[in-house]
């Protein structure tokens, strides 16, 4: 399937976004396999300073991120949608001084709700740091409408 | 040496952490009682065109308040490491201050179960909760 011009500005759903920019996180590029960010190692980011580990914080909004540009991947058009519950397992402390891995694929799609998975991982896939499974809500403003005016 | 490790309570716990500084927690004590504030900051938007918190900005801050609360009654020689977490989000995060509160359901000897919750201008309305649990040991 060609890449349809609503996934050529995919790079701006980070670039644009305060949150993102703030914890200087990148837009890696989508696959089959899903979305993929990448976070720098930063030092604003450490949730350990014994350690120089990664806040769980962070690495929760970059996997509630990628999660939610799955669905719009998988929408392959552009609608509101809203996280409506993610969970997080920590597997393993994020190594220091390594750049942190996202991927997330939205595996199934229903009209008003998006199923994602997502890990985070600072060597390989193999070896997570963090996994996420969430769901999106996706909004159908013209039903609201609907509603508005019946 | 330990007892420079200590961490005898949530202040110093977040004066501690480097991200709790990034989103600038604040915290009040009212007796045994805490409540965490997260200033609203632009840097904190998700979506522009609402605009609201980002998600991932509400998940760090209840997570951090469950941290905070566990050492509101425990003295632990490491930060307490957060094992698994969720997070239901109700409703959008205004641009506005957010508040939040733990409540420690369980600690046992090497995990704690901890809930919290955050709202921004009626308490009866939170915008979001949280159950997780920590490695405590």
């Amino acid at each position: 399937m060609p890449i349809a011009p609503f996934r050529e500005g995919f790079d701006l759903l980070v670039d644009n976004i305060p949150y993102m920019k703030a914890l200087g996180a990148r837009y890696a590029g989508r696959s089959e396999d899903g979305i993929r960010l990448r976070l720098p190692y930063a030092q604003p980011l450490v949730g350990d300073p014994e350690t120089g580990v990664i806040a769980g914080g962070a690495v929760t909004a970059l996997l509630d991120h990628a999660c939610g540009m799955a669905v719009w991947d998988e929408l392959n058009e552009y609608k509101p949608i809203a996280t409506m519950d993610l969970r997080i397992d920590y597997m393993r402390p994020a190594q220091p001084n390594r750049d942190l891995f996202i991927l997330a694929k939205c595996y199934k799609l229903t009209r008003s709700v998006g199923f994602v998975r997502g890990f985070a991982y600072d060597d390989t896939l193999s070896d997570p740091v963090a996994a996420a499974q969430a769901a999106f809500i996706i909004s159908h403003p013209c039903l609201k409408n609907r509603e508005a005016h019946a | 040496m330990i007892a420079d490790l200590m961490i005898s309570g949530p202040e110093e716990l977040f004066s501690r952490i480097p991200f709790a500084q990034f989103l600038n927690l604040r915290m009040e004590m009212a007796g045994n009682e805490l409540t965490t504030i997260l200033p609203f900051a632009p840097h904190l938007i998700g979506n522009p065109l609402l605009p609201a918190l980002h998600g991932g900005t509400i998940g760090a801050f209840l997570e951090l308040t469950a941290t905070a609360q566990l050492s509101v009654f425990e003295t632990f020689d490491q930060i307490p490491k957060p094992v698994n977490v969720s997070v239901q989000y109700l409703r959008s995060g205004k641009p506005i201050d957010t508040y939040a509160r733990a409540r420690i359901n369980r600690v046992g000897r090497t995990i704690a179960n901890v809930e919290a919750w955050a709202w921004q201008e009626l308490r009866e309305q939170p915008i979001a909760t949280l159950q997780a649990h920590f490695l405590i040991c």
